[in-house]
């Protein structure tokens, strides 16, 4: 996508009065605003979408934090928080006239607290060094994006990260205590504590996934779980597609919550197989990965049950991991495929809606409709416990025309998600790519409420403001390519 | 619900809410009724959602159910219970008329809540009237939902203050294969050491309760439920009863206790003075034994010591101190449940600007009020 041309006068005296004022709080290596310092921060994970901002700015204190924006909120310039860059929406995309507000610095894990299974950290901190740093205690943290060997803490407050273990552990927002943060003022906040509830409304339920809108974190006190004594997984092959996503239903109707419940198709099943030879039955048309943690007795008798289950469901081959050694070659696919997409095409796009259990058949048997109206391969591999979806649509960016279609693919699948009783965004964000869709799923008064939350933390709309939230006028027009019966979406509005 | 009966219940709300939105009178929200004396009191008119009733969407396989805010609480765990599913968070009804809207509306839950999570964690999205008698619906019926801010999860706690709850779609649990209960003496600072230590282990650990007198080293009786698979039960029940010295409670008495714990029913809460005040606590979990002055010798703690119950004198200066000494220690204190005989017009909760770290959400919270009631049709203060 191209931004339309910025008045480069402008953005040059904007860069130069913002620079001057935030010198002198900063370390020399903190400010960056020469080209081929900021080009590395112009897109996040979703490189579809770039930017190039005024400045980046990398504090390594609160206190920092907390001039910055001062400094931004006294001279009007919009502030984009990022962490470690790994979202997948454009949800730390710069904006021309705008500051990068780099946590990455911010990287200490304060404390840990084996007693109360808490620990304070910064957020900068990596997922996965959280659960590293306790794991000595037989302790971890339970919520596991797929990026989490690279993304922050931080980041994963704002976007209510997931993963595969969130069916039985749960996101980001159930796993987290208390966040501290600055508004755009500068004012520090808490939101939440280490007690199990705290005065007021519940204001750390609108925090947290808040895309970095209302305030930028600079500490997070997340809970810690007993470590599992072991985990095994089941290796269940489907000749039918629709057999393999009611085995899904059937498990959880049966009463059992996997520690993980994942899904792959046979586009996807060959695609990982090539790169990764774990010996999956690549005559299947789905595979579904069940694992079960807990103590050696619980699984034992877990893995009866579900096998049980599979076996009633159809399942035409079942594996049972023997070993940790076989548990994580069975993962590994999963774990791959999305490295495997980007061996069978020069890009690929990653979708992430969500839908109620029952109609994953149904939305696959729709994408691969959708495959042939668009012309374009997609492999499906998803979190199929909770129903979301993360088809990969397969183009070449250098074609401007296949870029359009996978859009319009990824649109599709989205509308049909919400169609279908779910949602836009499972677990990566609205950002800025999914802002039109957002006009689908949500209603003027649904938009206007999250404005009000909005302007509630954030009166002068300084905070990543072009994220998340569409506009009333956006919306009409993305509703304007899709007049229903004649009836116009939005008479009132004018039309440019 | 028919579809058409659904619409006119939903147009008379908003008749009603658009009406007091007018006339700038505030609307008091009640479902059964069965937590009135919970909260700031008020005299407003009553907006009742009794009528607005009916489980709407319920695929056990989805592991949701959608309901009307006037369902009957007991009606919905029935239906949960056909098949094998709960409420996993044990919401107290506090009476038989105990609704899905009071219950959102209060953000109360029971023994479970250390185990599995807080009642704002099972909602997954709702929909709701505002102060301008908007319809408006958030969140979603999926476990994942991260599209706008989670609106929804305001509401839990909110004591009718921001929206009516008209509908909401709620997370259920399979009921656990098993559950037992075990009982055994020991002092307060011992029940809290084991339990937190205990909690750190992949022990199925379900609830906890702890009932003596308020001194570290005074002996009471610490029940602990178990609840998970057959073989963790059977296993931890072991464990546990041979390093604590607890002995297995029979099955109906372990479900009357944690039954009439849930409720308030257990003999310290039933024997609340005319002029005496319950106090709750919320602390965090390295609290240890505190030292109160001015208040009841009996003490129930639950949650593993984080939410505590204690009795005492209903003046501000004993509510001022227990405060203190739970803000001290990161936490705070309400008045839970007074007397008939104390002064209804009493401040129930720890406000905002009395924690230095939550100061500045005070303006955030009042803007927020705003932004769903310009009018201040909710405006009821019964939570500040």
């Amino acid at each position: 996508m191209v931004a339309p041309p910025p008045d480069l006068a402008i953005i040059s005296a904007l860069q130069t009065k913002l620079v001057a004022a935030l010198r002198p709080i900063l370390p020399e290596d903190g400010l960056l605003w020469e080209p081929e310092d900021t080009i590395p921060y112009e897109c996040d994970g979703l490189a579809a979408y770039r930017r190039m901002p005024l400045a980046v700015a990398l504090p390594e204190t609160e206190a920092q934090v907390a001039q910055i924006l001062k400094i931004c909120h006294a001279m009007n310039i919009p502030v984009v928080p990022r962490g470690s860059g790994t979202g997948l929406s454009g949800g730390a995309m710069p904006i021309s006239q705008g500051l990068v507000l780099s946590l990455a610095k911010l990287k200490k894990i304060v404390s840990i607290d084996p007693f109360t299974r808490t620990a304070v950290v910064q957020p900068g901190v990596r997922n996965l060094a959280i659960s590293e740093a306790v794991a000595h205690l037989g302790l971890y943290y339970a919520p596991d994006p797929s990026s989490q060997i690279a993304c922050s803490i931080g980041g994963n407050v704002n976007e209510n990260s997931g993963g595969v273990h969130c069916l039985k552990y749960g996101l980001t927002l159930h796993n987290v205590l208390r966040v501290r943060a600055v508004l755009m003022n500068g004012e520090i906040v808490e939101f939440g504590g280490l007690a199990p509830d705290a005065p007021g409304l519940d204001l750390m339920s609108v925090m947290i996934g808040s895309e970095g809108m209302l305030a930028v974190v600079t500490e997070v006190t997340v809970k810690l779980v007993p470590k599992p004594k072991l985990a095994r997984v089941i290796m269940a092959s489907f000749d039918d597609i629709e057999k393999g996503g009611n085995a899904v239903a059937a498990i959880i109707a049966a009463g059992i919550i996997p520690a993980g419940l994942e899904m792959m198709d046979k586009a996807t099943t060959r695609a990982v197989e090539e790169f990764v030879h774990a010996g999956y039955d690549l005559d299947a048309e789905a595979i579904l990965l069940c694992e079960s943690d807990g103590t050696p007795e619980e699984v034992a008798e877990e893995i009866e049950r579900m096998t049980e289950v599979l076996k009633k469901a159809g399942a035409s081959g079942i594996q049972i991991s023997r070993d940790e050694a076989e548990r994580l070659k069975f993962w590994s696919g999963r774990k791959n495929a999305f490295p495997a997409a980007g061996r069978l095409a020069a890009d690929y796009y990653c979708m992430d809606g969500t839908i109620p259990r029952r109609h994953i058949a149904t939305l696959l048997k729709r994408i691969q409709g959708m495959e042939k109206k668009y012309g374009l391969g997609c492999l499906n591999v998803f979190h199929a416990g909770d129903g979301n979806m993360h088809p990969l649509i397969l183009f070449n960016g250098a074609d401007q025309d296949e870029w359009h279609r996978a859009e319009d693919f990824g649109s599709e699948i989205l509308e049909a998600c919400v169609e279908l009783g779910g949602t836009i965004t499972g677990e990566h964000g609205v950002g800025i790519e999914k802002i039109n869709t957002m006009c689908i799923q949500f209603g003027e008064g649904e938009r206007e409420s999250f404005w009000g939350v909005k302007n509630a933390f954030d009166p002068d709309k300084l905070l990543n403001p072009d994220k998340a939230i569409p506009t009333l006028n956006r919306c009409a027009e993305y509703g304007r390519m899709r007049v229903s019966k004649g009836i116009l979406p939005h008479p009132e509005l004018e039309r440019f | 619900m028919s579809p058409a009966d659904s619409q006119q219940h939903i147009e008379s709300f908003r008749k009603q809410i658009l009406e007091a939105a007018q006339s700038k009178t505030p609307l008091s929200i009640e479902g059964g009724g069965t937590k009135a004396w919970y909260g700031n009191p008020n005299s407003f008119s009553k907006l009742s959602t009794k009528a607005y009733s009916g489980i709407l969407d319920y695929q056990p396989e989805e592991l949701v159910i959608t309901a009307c805010a006037g369902t009957l609480l007991k009606e919905i765990e029935r239906v949960l219970s056909e098949k094998n599913q709960m409420l996993a968070f044990e919401p107290p009804h506090f009476g038989e008329g105990a609704t899905l809207g009071g219950v959102i509306a209060a953000g109360l839950a029971g023994p479970a809540r250390i185990s599995v999570g807080n009642l704002r964690d099972f909602v997954l999205g709702a929909r709701i009237m505002d102060g301008k008698g908007q319809d408006l619906s958030f969140g979603g019926k999926v476990m994942k939902n991260v599209a706008g801010y989670d609106v929804s999860r305001l509401m839990p706690g909110s004591l009718g203050t921001l929206a009516l709850i008209l509908e909401a779609s709620v997370k259920v649990l399979p009921k656990p294969a098993a559950s037992t209960s075990i009982r055994c003496q020991m002092t307060q600072a011992a029940a809290l050491q084991s339990l937190n230590e205990s909690a750190g282990q992949p022990l199925p650990l379900s609830a906890s309760c702890w009932i003596g007198k308020n001194q570290a080293d005074s002996f009471g009786e610490l029940t602990i439920r178990l609840a998970g698979a057959e073989a963790a039960v059977y296993a931890a029940k072991i464990s546990l009863c041979s390093s604590l010295n607890a002995k297995e409670l029979d099955t109906k008495e372990a479900e009357a206790f944690w039954s009439n714990l849930r409720e308030q029913q257990l003999p310290d809460f039933t024997s609340l003075a005319a002029d005496e005040t319950l106090y709750r606590l919320a602390l965090p979990a390295a609290c240890g034994s505190l030292e109160l002055n001015n208040m009841s010798d009996d003490i129930i703690l639950e949650w593993h010591g984080q939410e505590r119950w204690l009795k005492g004198l209903s003046d501000d200066a004993t509510f001022n101190a227990l405060k203190k000494i739970a803000s001290a220690h990161g936490g705070h204190a309400m008045r839970f449940r007074q007397g008939s005989n104390v002064n209804p017009a009493n401040q129930r909760f720890t406000q905002l600007s009395e924690q230095s770290h939550s100061l500045a959400l005070e303006p955030i919270q009042t803007r927020l009020r705003a932004s769903f009631d310009p009018s201040g049709v909710f405006a009821t203060h019964r939570l500040p």
